[in-house]
């Protein structure tokens, strides 16, 4: 993993996050849901405040960021593909759409395009199992969505 | 909702507002505004009102006309027309598939007649961020009741009396669970809400806390004074940001009007609620896993006993339960142990929200009472399979569930009954398949679910389910053998008896159910190489026939591969090599020229 350096303003305001939940370190959660959303993604560095600020090991926050799917350690693209594979969207043809979005894009799932525009993800049931199978970029969803319109959902955002 | 002449009421669920919901009503209040009619029509946000298939819905108060599939673009008409002139929009209203006619009253559709609404009664009727509307419809008269009038023993016994059952997946008796964890003597209990929903198609309880977020506060206050804790936690998936922002709206207006808080109804009882939220993963809704992920660490379930009930969060006594069995406290508290237990089977009572999606033409949710059958769901509120297809299996109780097939279709729906046909009731999702899928693959659906969310704590789900999953993938290529099968139940076996967790204990049902109902199926992709449902990659083959076709050139048009060629008017033909057999010519070609072998 290559180093970055995180901006001061925004360690400041990351150690307020902890701050806000008096440095306890049974709200790590919340402590990680606070600074994913200062910063998109939760990398080493942000890891390792953490870990001092709560005065617990690195290793044991990592456990706990690489534990649950909601916490990311790579950035997200600038329009995040979110393809949901519930069961309900699953039946429906969920996978073939999933499929396309990374043949076009040419990326796995979880990777971010080398132009950091897109980035595409599966996720669980969105609940609008009606309009299966539906895909989301940021927050607009996409309804019954076949293979063909794969391509001009993607034209959308570029 | 006195003032106001007419309430038009708009579904704000997510599914709807996926698709407009959100710019209708401000269509909606656009239109009433411009016809200056602020002063008689209301535009309310309701919670969903489980007809999603046919959503955006609009209903219309007084009348109870029942507008679907509306547009923003139709906002206009419904209050010129409707309102001003007094006439109902009749291409908005639901057409009754079996003769065309229009039917203007939800009362009247297949889709809610055979439903009782308990847990979900105020989901759609009324504004879940306005607690005077809860109120009025008898909100917090339960709690009310409970603490002014009676001993906790008094409200644990209607609970008992009701046989009210955990809808959280496992059913175990609610009023019993209260007992057990007000006999453990501790300074400190508390009363914990479980809704991380993790089944993937299941979305029962994010619709009644973001349609009714009330009775959950409610049932969780009235569980607190049962057990004698003064905090309540809810513990909810961070996926659900519209279900949150109704919570937080619902807690702060009960505080206001001191229905939670200190002293509550001026009794020596105080009671607040926090909000604790997940982070994806699948295992914290097994209870132990959930308590630890409260406390900041990995859900990683523990040994029970201890239970909750005895050694929970922090160490303390804690009773969990689930967003739908809190949802129908408040009612039994009201009407009674026997009106509740007069409705469902015999050792199930009351009713059971179900998540209906899949190959099922009308998609939404739906509460019924325990004891209607798979077959009255699916076909008659349903109203059967997709285009026409005919009908081949219902997967309930998700990732722990089995698959159903016809001859269970005159099961009536209750816990045992379930249980006994080798699936489970689950929190609810209840998924519809046709003949187009394939079932091994839908084992390995749920497989992959699995392999991804086990905690792998412990050996045998953490390297076992990956094992399964293996054999199911090497079935779907064609490439297993007979031993594989029984390789494949054993360990399925071995797996249920030695996991540590319900996760793991349940995992392999999925396997189980589909080989036992489905045994022709594996044999096919086995011993013929073949995927009967024509759904397996690996296993089929896209090929023009050259006398059907036209040689129109769609099919070489949607190729996302150019994998097609011919000329105009000649026919086309398939590269095989380059196909990447994604089925759109398939879907494309208007001749049947197409087909899969
Ligand atoms: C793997 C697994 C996942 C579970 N997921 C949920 C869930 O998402 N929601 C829920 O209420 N209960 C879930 N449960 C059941 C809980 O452990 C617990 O039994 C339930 O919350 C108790 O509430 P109830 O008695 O009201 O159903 C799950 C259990 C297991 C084993
Ligand atoms: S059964 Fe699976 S999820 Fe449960 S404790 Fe074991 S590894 Fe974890
Ligand atoms: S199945 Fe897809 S990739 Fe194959 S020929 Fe048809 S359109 Fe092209």
């Amino acid at each position: 993993m290559t180093k970055i350096k995180l901006a001061d303003s925004k360690v400041t305001e990351l150690k307020q996050v902890c701050a806000k939940f008096d440095n306890q370190k049974n709200e790590l959660i919340n402590i990680l849901h606070g600074a994913q959303e200062l910063f998109g993604y939760l990398p080493a560095e942000v890891q390792e405040i953490i870990a001092q600020q709560l005065s617990v090991d690195v290793a044991h926050v990592y456990g706990v960021v690489t534990f649950y799917s909601f916490f990311s350690m790579s950035p997200k693209g600038e329009h995040p593909i979110s393809v949901c594979m519930g069961t309900a969207c699953y039946v429906r043809g969920a996978e073939k759409v999933l499929d396309e979005f990374k043949r076009i894009l040419n990326v796995k799932i979880g990777e971010t395009t080398p132009d950091g525009k897109f980035s595409v993800s599966s996720l669980r049931c969105v609940g609008a199992c009606g309009l299966a199978p539906v895909v989301t970029v940021g927050s607009k969803v996409y309804g019954r969505v076949t293979i063909e319109e794969v391509q001009q959902i993607i034209n959308e955002y570029q | 909702m006195a003032k106001f002449k007419n309430h038009i009421l708009v579904c704000a669920g997510t599914g709807c507002r996926a698709s407009e919901g959100e710019e209708i009503v401000q269509e909606l209040k656009t239109a009433v505004s411009q016809n200056q009619l602020e002063n008689e029509v209301q535009v309310v946000r309701t919670g969903c009102f489980g007809f999603c298939e046919k959503g955006p819905i609009v209903k219309m108060i007084p009348d109870n006309t029942f507008y679907t599939q509306v547009k923003t673009a139709d906002a206009k008409e419904i209050v010129e027309e409707h309102i001003i002139k007094g006439r109902q929009v009749q291409r908005l209203l639901y057409e009754n598939p079996e003769d065309a006619t229009r039917i203007s009253d939800s009362k009247h559709m297949n889709f809610y007649k055979k439903q009782i609404r308990i847990a979900l009664r105020n989901c759609g009727f009324i504004n879940p961020e306005n607690i005077n509307e809860y109120v009025a419809r008898d909100g917090y008269t339960a709690l009310g009741k409970v603490i002014t009038e009676m001993t906790p023993e008094d409200c644990i016994d209607i609970i008992k009396q009701s046989g009210l059952r955990g809808r959280g997946g496992g059913g175990f008796p609610t009023g019993l669970k209260w007992e057990i964890t007000n006999k453990v003597e501790s300074a400190e209990k508390y009363v914990v809400c479980n809704a991380d929903e993790g089944d993937p198609g299941a979305f029962m309880d994010r619709s009644i806390l973001e349609g009714d977020p009330h009775s959950v506060l409610e049932a969780m206050a009235i569980c607190g004074y049962c057990i004698e804790a003064s905090v309540g936690l809810i513990y909810i998936r961070a996926e659900y940001p519209l279900a949150i922002q109704r919570l937080k709206i619902a807690i702060e207006q009960a505080r206001d009007l001191g229905v939670i808080g200190d002293n509550i109804f001026g009794t020596e009882f105080s009671f607040d609620v926090e909000i604790r939220y997940g982070a994806g993963a699948f295992v914290c809704g097994e209870e132990t896993s959930l308590i630890q992920s409260m406390e900041g660490l990995r859900g990683e379930p523990t040994v029970k006993p201890p239970f909750p009930s005895v050694k929970g969060y922090m160490g303390k006594p804690t009773n969990v339960n689930n967003v739908e069995t809190f949802a129908n406290v408040p009612v039994i508290i009201n009407k009674g142990a026997a009106w509740f237990a007069s409705i469902g089977t015999e050792k199930s009572k009351g009713t059971k929200v179900f998540a209906l999606a899949g190959k099922i033409n009308n998609v939404g949710l739906i509460e019924v009472p325990m004891g209607t059958t798979l077959r009255e769901v699916i076909f008659d509120i349903g109203g059967g399979i997709k285009d026409g297809r005919k009908f081949k299996s219902v997967q309930t109780g998700g990732p722990s569930g089995g698959c159903l097939t016809e001859k269970h279709l005159d099961v009536p729906i209750d816990y045992d009954n379930l249980l006994e046909s080798g699936s489970m009731m689950g929190s609810g999702g209840m998924i519809v398949m046709d003949e187009d899928d394939c079932m091994v693959s839908v084992a390995k659906f749920y497989l992959d679910f699995t392999v991804e969310e086990s905690c792998g704590k412990c050996a045998p789900c953490r390297i076992g389910n990956k094992r399964l999953y293996e054999i199911l993938d090497k079935i779907t290529k064609g490439k297993a053998q007979f031993e594989d099968l029984d390789n494949l139940r054993n360990l399925a076996n071995v797996i249920k008896d030695t996991s540590l967790c319900g996760l793991g204990q349940t995992s392999p049902n999925p396997v189980l159910s589909t080989m036992d109902n489905f045994p022709e199926e594996y044999l096919a992709h086995v011993h013929q190489g073949k995927c009967p449902a024509k759904q397996c990659k690996a296993l089929k083959e896209y090929v023009i026939n050259a006398e059907t076709c036209v040689g129109c050139t769609l099919c070489s048009r949607v190729c996302p591969v150019n994998a097609i060629t011919g000329d105009k008017k000649q026919p086309h033909l398939i590269n095989a090599q380059l196909c990447i057999k994604c089925g759109a010519c398939f879907a494309k070609c208007k001749f049947g020229a197409i087909s899969i072998q």
